[in-house]
């Protein structure tokens, strides 16, 4: 098993976690562990998301740039770590015990 | 001194427009210091000079155009794919997953990414920065004072408003309401008045939802508890219509006239039952009629509300509002237009025997009646200027009233999940929430909600929001606050106990009152015997005349005692006023003491006010 399989299956084996979507930067889902209609659905969104959250960073300081994002909804919270090509999503239930 | 300037221009150049061009400076006139004058000029010291010292503001009123919001939707498909590669096609879409996965960036970006991710994960799993401490202790439960606040306002789209006669919420949800609108007044409504009914999206106040289109106004209108797309309307011609939302505008089928009421169908109620297709009407002609929506060409059943249970049309009384309660399903009431309340059973053998019982209370009609969803035996009436309690068994009288309203009452309805709360809607455009055991004697709650008449009133099945129709067609949507809508701790109990008490009373009083009524009839039979002798016949007459003249002496009686009243005080007034006015005035000394010695004097003060009566 490749490292990179390594890694998402660890990330996928944490408690709470939900679900794991890579995505390149055209909103195009390389990896899931989603069904087909979810991962497009999060895919497009949360693409569009970053890369207005990224704009507005920059725009407030250019010698600035976007890290991480964490969105915190009442059901779960939504992370995505960006890269220039891909994104990292996952999506957690942190209350889950 | 006189400073003059010529301009010339001739009279062809007027009119041209101007050539203007550069030219050095020239000096027209020079004014040299004049010392002589320079000697007059006083100096004026202080100087008074009004100053403002704060910002000058004023004040604009703008009313800005009404601001139409819609809604649109977009539906969005799978996109971004490289274009030789079709998204539908699971080869080729995997294939290019595969090629992306062994790209050497991939790979660096995504344990990169994922280390970053990971520790966030953990960070989640270790401590939750959200938790709420302390969040299952509970806290003193605050006594908040009862409000409500307007969401929504809908208004009768069209130009001749008319009244929200009735109103019904969405039974799944509150999330739509049914409204009907009909001008009631008696050939009120013109030709080009509108006949249509809608069902409003709560939130957008802006265009209703769905148009209803009857071939008559419609008077009341209710969804279907079992089937949400069904709808059953009362015309204002008597006609019994019923629509399918997923149908459109018209409605699916209507009764024909020969066979419907032949007045205003005020209520139409759905009864529980398999088919769920099963309703009844009432109207002012008297008639009560139940259908089946499935065969609308004539009504199943047909009651007739004789008082005398006689089952005879010409004596029917007219139904203004009709109460069922699925839980009772052979059971039903019925509101008429002179006050009574008919309590009916369905299943009786007779038609006769359909009315079971008759409460007499109210003076005017009776605009809406209801069980108490917690207590079936209690019900409310609205009617007149009073609101009232009643108890099943007690007839002769209801168990509780509110006070004397000062205008007339329209409607009013229990609260769903509260046993103690009641709300009621007034000709002055408020609506008075009641809460029996928080106060008796007041509303706790009485809120302005418009400035017109409000006519109808209707609860959502939570019991936070209420809908109140006004005269002119205007529906206010209300949210109650917390305390109207959470069931209050022992509520259901101390409710029991406070029915069960004024239940008892009106026993008490009631055989109080018979056993008087007994003892008087018996003394007045005792009285004819022996009076036999002397008036035979002429008994009762002699007896309507004797009470005439009692009332008259009586009213007599309390009109001297008020006069010599008032005129003893006017004496202390003139006594008073005598003594310090000292002798200045004799006239009115002279009336003054001849008012004293309790004389009346025709055509001074207190007399004057009863010279109209014989």
């Amino acid at each position: 098993m490749s490292e990179v399989e390594e890694t998402l299956k660890r990330i996928q084996g944490h408690r709470g976690v939900i679900g794991t979507i890579v995505v390149n930067m055209e909103g195009i889902p390389i990896r899931t562990t989603l069904d087909n209609s979810t991962t497009v659905q999060y895919a497009g969104l949360i693409t569009q998301l970053t890369s207005k959250a990224r704009s507005t960073v920059r725009d407030i300081d250019p010698q600035n740039d976007l890290t991480f994002l964490r969105i915190r909804s009442k059901k779960h919270e939504i992370m995505v770590a960006p890269e220039n090509e891909y994104l990292l999503i996952v999506i957690q239930n942190p209350d889950a015990v | 001194m006189e400073i003059q300037y010529v301009y010339t221009k001739k009279r062809s150049e007027f009119g041209r427009q101007c050539n203007f061009s550069d030219r050095p400076a020239e000096l027209h006139v020079d004014i040299a210091p004049n010392p002589s004058i320079a000697q007059e000029y006083i100096e004026r010291n202080p100087v008074d000079i009004g100053i403002q010292c704060v910002q000058e503001m004023s004040e604009h009123e703008i009313n800005t155009e009404r601001f139409e919001t819609g809604s649109r939707g977009i539906n969005h498909t799978e996109g971004g794919w490289p274009k030789d590669v079709n998204p539908a096609e699971v080869e080729q879409v995997s294939r290019y997953r595969k090629k992306v996965e062994k790209d050497e960036m991939y790979i660096n970006t995504i344990q990169q990414l994922g280390s970053i991710m990971e520790s966030r994960i953990k960070q989640n799993n270790a401590i939750d920065i959200y938790e709420e401490y302390f969040e299952d202790i509970e806290g003193d439960l605050v006594d908040e004072t009862p409000s409500a606040k307007t969401i929504n306002v809908f208004r009768d789209p069209n130009e001749i408003k008319r009244t929200a006669t009735h109103m019904s919420w969405f039974p799944d949800g509150p999330k739509k309401l049914a409204v009907a609108y009909c001008n009631l007044e008696f050939q009120g409504s013109t030709p080009d008045t509108s006949m249509e009914s809608y069902i409003w999206d709560v939130e957008n106040p802006n265009k209703p939802e769905m148009v209803l289109k009857p071939v008559s106004p419609l008077v009341c209108l209710e969804y279907n508890p079992k089937d949400s797309h069904i709808l059953l309307g009362g015309c204002y011609n008597g006609q019994i219509a019923y629509w399918d939302t997923r149908k459109g505008s018209q409605p699916v089928e209507i009764s024909p006239i020969e066979q419907s009421h032949r007045d205003p169908a005020y209520k139409t109620i759905w009864i529980q039952s398999k088919t769920g297709t099963e309703c009844f009407s009432a109207s002012s002609d008297g008639q009560v009629l139940w259908w089946d929506i499935r065969k609308m060409g004539e009504p199943t059943e047909k009651l007739y509300l004789d008082p005398t249970k006689k089952q005879d049309p010409t004596k029917a009384m007219g139904a203004m509002s009709l109460e069922y309660e699925p839980t009772m399903p052979t059971k039903f009431m019925v509101g008429c237009e002179q006050g009574t309340i008919m309590s009916c059973n369905r299943k009786a053998k007779t038609p006769a025997e359909k009315i079971v019982a008759q409460y007499n209370g109210h003076l005017g009609p009776v605009y809406s009646l209801q069980r108490n969803p917690f207590f079936p035996k209690n019900f409310l009436s609205v009617g007149d200027w009073k609101a009232r309690i009643w108890s099943e068994d007690i007839r002769e009288s209801s168990i509780m009233w509110t006070k004397q309203y000062q205008s007339y009452l329209t409607d009013g309805c229990w609260s769903p999940v509260r046993p103690s709360v009641f709300f009621i809607t007034k000709m002055d455009g408020t609506l008075d929430v009641w809460d029996i055991i928080f106060k008796q004697n007041d509303p706790t709650l009485s809120l302005q909600v418009c400035d017109e008449p409000l006519h109808s009133i209707r609860v959502q099945e939570q019991g936070r929001l209420v809908s109140c129709g006004s005269h002119s067609g205007t529906t206010t949507l209300l949210e109650l606050s917390d305390s109207l809508y959470s069931l209050q701790r022992n509520e259901k109990n101390l409710v029991t106990a406070m029915f069960e008490r004024e239940t008892r009373r009106e026993k008490i009083l009631d055989a109080r009152h018979r056993e008087m009524k007994l003892k008087e009839r018996s003394k007045s039979s005792a009285d004819k015997d022996k009076d036999e002798g002397e008036n035979k016949g002429e008994g009762e007459e002699f007896n309507e005349e004797d009470l005439y003249t009692k009332a008259e002496k009586e009213f007599y009686k309390i009109i001297e005692e008020e006069k010599k009243l008032h005129e003893r005080r006017q004496a202390t007034k003139d006594d008073m006023d005598k003594g310090d006015k000292g002798k200045q005035s004799p006239i009115q000394e002279e009336e003054g003491e001849e008012k004293a010695n309790g004389q009346p004097t025709n055509g001074s003060g207190g007399s004057q006010k009863y010279e109209g009566y014989p």
